[in-house]
Formats: C-alpha cells, structure tokens, sequence
C-alpha cells in the first residue's frame, strides 16, 4: 500500500448523494489523474456525516477542512489550491458570524454532539473491513469472546444502564437475561432493523453507515445469550443497508470473524439478511418474527413474550440497530464511561434524525439530558426562514408533540413520557407556526390507519373512527363534543389495543389536544384554521387595491371561478373555488391572500346542506 | 391453472432457480416474492399458483401474505414508479402539493399507471431522506426539494 498524503472523505449517505456527492467524486477521480496526483490522494466514500443541509459535504484531513455545497465544477479549485498550493478554498468553507471555521471539529453542528453509535459514520468506508478493525473494530468481540463468560457480559451491560433505543426503552440487559435463563437447544437473536416511522433515519445511517458495528454487537449479544444464529430484518426501502449488510457479513466470514470457533472460543455464529416488504406493524416485535417466518406481519399477544417463545417458538432476544451499535463502544470503553453520560434513569447518547422547519437538518448524536432547546436551537441552528418555532413532534406516529413551554425539559424516557411525548426511535420533527396542529394529528392517525394490521378492532375500528372525526373537523364540519369523543376513544383504544401499534397510536391527538385546544376549537367553533393549512378552512381574496387586472388567474383557474374585468379588477367566486393555489401561484403583483376561515358564502352553504340533512 | 406461453417460460425458469436457491432458508416465502416481483414485475394470480405448487404452500396463504404487504403488487407497473415520499417530514414540508403536482404533470392519480406505461405514481412511507423533504424516489434516484412545476418536469424528462 502506497502512503497517501491526503484523506478525502466524501459523505455518500442517502442525502449527499441526492445532491450529487457521485458526481463530486468522479470529478476529484478525474482532476486527480488530469494533474498526476492520483496516488497521492485517498477518495475515501463515506456513511453520513450528520449535516445533510450543506451536502454533498467533504472532509479533508488532515487538517479535517470541512467543504460544504460542493459542486462538481469546484472541485479543480479544491485540487489545485489546496491540494497543490495547500491553501483551503475559503468560499466553500462554513462561516459563523464571518468568522471561518477552519475544521470540521469547530462545525456549530457538531459541537454539543457526543458520537458513540455513529463514531465511525461519515468517518470510515463502510465497505471496508479493515477500515472498521483500524478504528478498534472487533476488538471488544475478541476480549468478550477469549475474557468474559455470557453472566459477565450481561452484568457490564447491566452496570452501563443501557436502554432498547427503538422506542420502549426497556433496559438491554433484562431482555437478554432472561433468554441467558431459559434452556432451549436454540436460541436466535435479531436486529430490528425496520424503521418505519416516518421522519426517522437513524437506524438507516447507521446500518449504512458502519455496518460491522452493527455486526459485532449482535455477536457479543448473541454470545451473551447463547445464540447461534441471528437475523437482521431490514426493511425494503433500504436497499443501500441491506446490501452494505449482507456485504460486512460476506467479509466477516471471510476473515474468521463469523463462522465456528469464533477467535478460537467455544462460540459459533452465523448471521442472515431478512427484508421486510413495507408494514410499520412489523417494527413490533412479535409481527417481525411473524415476518421472517413468512406470515402476514400480525401481532401476537403477549404474553408469552419472545424471550420465552419467539422466533419458530425458541428464545429469542430482539434489539434495535443503534442497541447493537453502542455495545462494542460499552466494552472499549468500560460501563461506567457510558453511565457517566445522560441521566438518573437515561444513559448513554441518542441518536436523532432532525427534520423539519430548523436550519440543519441532519443525523445527530447527542447525550441524553440534553433539552429539547439545545437540540433544536444549538444543535440544530434553529428555525429555518425566520419562523417561530411553534412545537416538535417526537417519537414518530406514536409518540407526542410537545410547545414551546417544554423547551428546556431534559431529554429522557421518562420525562418525555410524562409530558405525552416519547423516545421513540428518535425522529425529531420540528414544526414552526404556519403548521396546522389538527392537521399534524390527522396525518398520523391516516398513518396508522393504513398501518394498523386489522387483527384487533379497537386499533382497526376506534382509529378510523378517530380519522373520521378529525377529518370533519378540517373540513368545517366539527360538532361540540368532538374532543370529549376522540379522547374518550383515544385513552380506549390506549387501552384495550393488542400491540404497541395500537396502543400509542391515539398519542399524537391527545398531546396536541392537550397542548393546542384552542386551535381545535378555532377549527369547530369559528370554522377558522388560522394557519391557513386546512384547504376548507381559509379561502382565497384578491385585494383590489393591489390587482392590476391582468387576467392571468382568471385564465388560471382550472374551474373557471375567477371573473372581472381590467377596470373593475377581479373577483373569486368563493361557493366554486377548489383551493388549488394556481391563482396565487400565478399572480404577478402577489395581490391574492389565503384569508383564515370559511368564507360566509360557503359556511351559509353548508349550513342550508346540514339543515336538509337534519330534516330528512 | 392457465398455460405457460414460451415467452413467459424463461420467466417461470428463473422463478423455479430462486425456489431452488432459498430451500437452504428456513421460511423463506417472502425472499421469494420479492424476487418473483422483479422478475415479473408484479405478482398476478398464476404466478401465485406456480409459488404455492412449487414450495407446497397454499395459495391462499400466499395471497394473504401479498396482500398484507405494501411491496407487494397484483397489478402491472410502469417502467418507472415514482414514490412519493409520504412521511412526516415530508409531508410538513408540502408533500401534499407535491403529489397534486405531480398528479396534474402525468394525468394519473397516485396508484395509477399512465397510459403509456411509463410511468406508475406511488405513495409511500418515510424514505429516510427527510432532510431533503419533500422527496420522491424513481428506482434508485432520490430527488429533493422540488417545489416548483418546471424542475419536476425537467426530472421526469430523463426518463425515456
């Protein structure tokens, strides 16, 4: 192997490479050979490094200079003024209130960050093993597998508190104590790799990212329990994971890693891909091991829990990608480096996909702890386009949103849970004030009424029942009582619903009811949606004093409800309007407003509409 | 069950290798679907049939487990599908004007093919590209940030 003067770390996760990080790199192929200097530089492609807002995103080391927006025609800048001259091109670089920051290190995003499960993201080439190994790599697999007995294993991972991270938070090492319990002739271990709460990518990241952490984890995992065999069960969206898996595995059992007598112990293993083919449900424990026995992805109850009877009825431990990601980490670095992180209850770090109306959205890893004010404002940069924030919605379709007043609470499993929000996975989706709560809470109970698998009917029945309240309500067509109804109905189906699914679907509707009444209420009194979301309830008005009658939304409209004249300006016919936007789209001198609230031509329609209705 | 034409033949030959291929798998009916997908590109009632005849699993069974997936397809595609990413994320970010968009520019409603057959609109749930919301995804393509007409159609023009 040649010695390379220069590292060039080209971020190829899934965001970085929508915005053309391949192209980048063929470019630096190409200007590298053009100028002789191929050899002296090593393209290394890379998980994802965090900030998908500056992507495509490189890093040069070693001075770790941090490029952001890079476009393939700046790439022969890069070369011959900073690879050739080695003076960095200052243009590509990130400013912080004009000050330059000269490394990737001084980057405002990373800096309240603390990388454990994604230390190696954005960092090493995930395709290469000996990358992996060189950072420490199966290291802790060696020392667990030739030092430890399973007991051991599980007591370190008892003494560093670590907690599932897809949701629950039920403590790692109880879940693999009891299956260290049971005797069976075989045992399985899985890797829930099925991520399927929109506005998460965590898991993703990670499995594509550094796949052979995921890897080792299981193993010391599966060691700890007595397994021999383990599965990942990664959804079919991923296809990136799934292959870059199945790759690490390939190259595992080339090297002895994986395979019998693993570092020459008593300890055999043997790892298989799984793919789900796109059900939410089977993020439930009992609906994947359903999956990868061929079934349709339906819940069972428990008990019996897998740990007992799971996977072709032996015990079976199911743990979430970022679990098995911290594990190695854990016995590098000792239990109580680990503990000595978050909180009384919450140790460690978590991951969090931060999406949403905030400057930099990314993939994050911060202790837990921290609040939700750093996260957004520090971390994430704050609210993007000058809005307010208004709240942030964590824990996917099962989990809550949270308001301002909840800023600075610390976050944890517990406390988030006590304020109706959850961990979750670890979507953060932040929302400023032109977003519509009910409309939030209608999209994620439509959600889980297209997820929910059918089997119990208070899931499958009260959600659509719920849908259909809150779709009457955004139409203008909500009944005092309605709130009463949904949560009645929602604290029911919480209740009696068979899975996870069900029972933290009715989640997002009571913590915005909680938080925001008023602008349900708005909604069913006033027929008004004040941000202008809920197409029934705001309406379209062109302002005379600003129209310059060129026609142009007349000649626009698709159902021809505009009509006017150049001196007597235009005027929308309010009973026909559909509310496509064309007209406001459309007009050059921006004279055309969304108004809150359901004109009084229409509201008088509907009304004379539900009169008849009541008569008949 | 109906007659094999020749041109299928070839087809159904690729399937049995995938069947033969998985027996080493303990369940692994899914695996077969997925690739019995790709190499129809659906999954209509016969080669259902032929599934359930060669890995002696009954066919009702097998149309049960198609059904409950949203991978799974009876009806022909398009060339392209076009997926529309309909997670939070995206769906905050206008997702839904980004679907009546791309309603209005094909002519079909999502979950309809076009009558060239090129292109097939579909909804899906969080693609995990949520940084770039709203996003669609054509085959292995994932597109960003599109927010107006022009630079949708320019996308789809790629595609012949």
């Amino acid at each position: 192997m040649s010695l390379k003067r220069i590292d060039l770390l080209i971020c190829c996760g899934s965001g970085c490479i929508s915005a053309g990080s391949l192209k980048v790199k063929e470019r630096f192929q190409e200007v590298l050979a053009d100028k002789g200097i191929s050899s002296e530089v090593n393209i290394i492609e890379t998980g994802c490094m965090g900030p998908c807002d500056y992507g495509p995103v490189l890093v040069i080391y070693p001075e770790g200079v941090f490029y952001k927006s890079v476009k393939p025609e700046d790439v022969e800048e890069i070369v011959t003024e900073h690879f050739l001259k080695g003076r960095p091109v200052q243009r590509l670089m990130l400013r912080e209130e004009e000050r330059l920051v000269s490394s990737q290190k001084e980057v405002p995003f990373y800096r309240k960050q603390v990388k454990v499960a994604l230390a190696n993201c954005g960092f090493i080439n995930p395709e290469s093993m000996e990358e992996y190994i060189a950072t420490g790599g199966y290291e802790a697999l060696g020392t667990v597998l030739t030092t430890m007995n399973p007991q051991q294993v599980i007591d370190v991972v008892k003494a560093s508190g670590l907690r599932g991270r897809g949701g629950g938070g039920f403590p790692t090492h109880i879940k693999w104590q009891l299956v260290h319990d049971v005797e069976s002739d075989e045992k399985y271990i899985i890797c829930n790799g099925d991520e399927g709460d929109p506005g998460a990518f965590m898991d993703r990241s990670v499995l594509e990212g550094d796949p052979h952490r995921v890897i080792e984890g299981m193993m010391i995992g599966a060691y700890a329990i007595g397994a021999t065999k383990g599965f990942f069960y990664i959804r079919a969206e991923y296809p990136l994971a799934i292959k870059r898996i199945r790759n690490a595995i390939k190259q595992a059992k080339e090297a002895g890693l994986m395979g019998e007598n693993i570092f020459g112990s008593n300890f055999s293993f043997e790892a298989e891909v799984r793919t789900g083919a796109g059900a939410f449900v089977c993020g439930e424990e009992t609906a994947l091991i359903q999956s990868i026995q061929g079934e349709r992805g339906n819940p069972t109850p428990k008990p019996p829990y897998p740990a007992v009877k799971g996977l072709w009825n032996k015990p079976t431990v199911v743990n979430n990608v970022e679990t098995f990601a911290n594990i190695p980490t854990i016995f590098l670095r000792g239990a109580e480096w680990f503990a000595s992180m978050g909180t009384e209850t919450s140790k460690g770090t978590k991951v969090f996909a931060l999406t949403g109306d905030v400057n930099n959205t990314g993939l994050v890893e911060v202790p837990m702890g921290i609040t939700l004010r750093e996260l957004i404002f520090d971390v994430g940069g704050g609210m993007a386009n000058g809005h307010e924030f208004k709240a942030v919605q964590l824990g996917g379709p099962s989990g809550g949103c949270l308001t301002r007043e909840h800023l600075d609470v610390p976050v944890d499993y517990e406390t988030l849970k006590e304020r109706g929000a959850m961990m979750g996975s670890g979507g953060v989706i932040v929302m400023n004030d032109q977003k519509c709560m009910v409309n939030v809470a209608k999209f994620f109970i439509g959600f889980c009424v297209d997820e929910s698998c059918g089997k119990c009917s208070p899931c499958r029945i009260g959600l659509k029942h719920m849908y259909n309240i809150l779709d009457r309500i955004t139409r203008g067509e909500g009944k005092e009582g309605d709130l009463e109804e949904l949560q009645h109905l929602g604290e029911t189906i919480s209740r009696l619903s068979l899975c996870g699914l069900g029972q933290t679907a009715p989640n997002p509707v009571l913590s915005t009811i909680r938080y925001f009444r008023e602008e349900y209420e708005s909604h069913i009194r006033d027929h008004s949606c004040q941000t202008k979301v809920c197409t029934d309830l705001f309406h379209f008005m062109i302002d005379k004093n600003r129209c310059i009658g060129c026609s142009l939304c007349a000649r626009k409209c698709p159902v021809s409800c505009i009509s006017g004249s150049r001196d007597e300006k235009y005027t929308i016919s309010q009973t026909e309007c559909i509310k496509c936007g064309n007209c406001q789209d459309v007009c050059p001198v921006k004279a055309i407003d969304r108004i809150p609230g359901m004109h009084p031509d229409v509201l008088k329609q509907l009304q004379e509409k539900q009169n008849i209705s009541i008569e008949e | 069950m109906t007659p094999i034409s020749p041109q299928d033949n070839a087809l159904y030959e690729r399937l049995k290798e995938v069947i033969e291929e998985t027996k080493s798998m303990r369940n692994p009916l899914i695996e077969v679907l997925r690739q019995a997908q790709d190499i129809f590109g659906y999954l209509p009632i016969e080669v259902q049939e032929f599934i359930a005849q060669e890995m002696n699993i009954p066919a009702n069974k097998i149309y049960g487990v198609i059904t409950f997936y949203n991978f799974f397809t009876m009806k022909p595609r398009g060339k392209y599908t076009i997926n529309l990413c309909m997670g939070t994320a995206c769906y905050v970010k206008g997702a839904p004007r980004l679907a009546q968009m791309m309603e209005e520019e094909l002519g079909v409603k999502i979950g309809e093919t076009t009558p060239d057959g090129k292109f097939t609109l579909s909804a899906v749930r969080c693609v995990g590209a949520c940084s770039l919301a709203p996003v669609f995804v054509i085959g292995e393509d994932t597109y960003g940030r599109v927010d107006t007409r022009d630079k949708m159609s320019a996308i789809l023009k790629r595609y012949e």
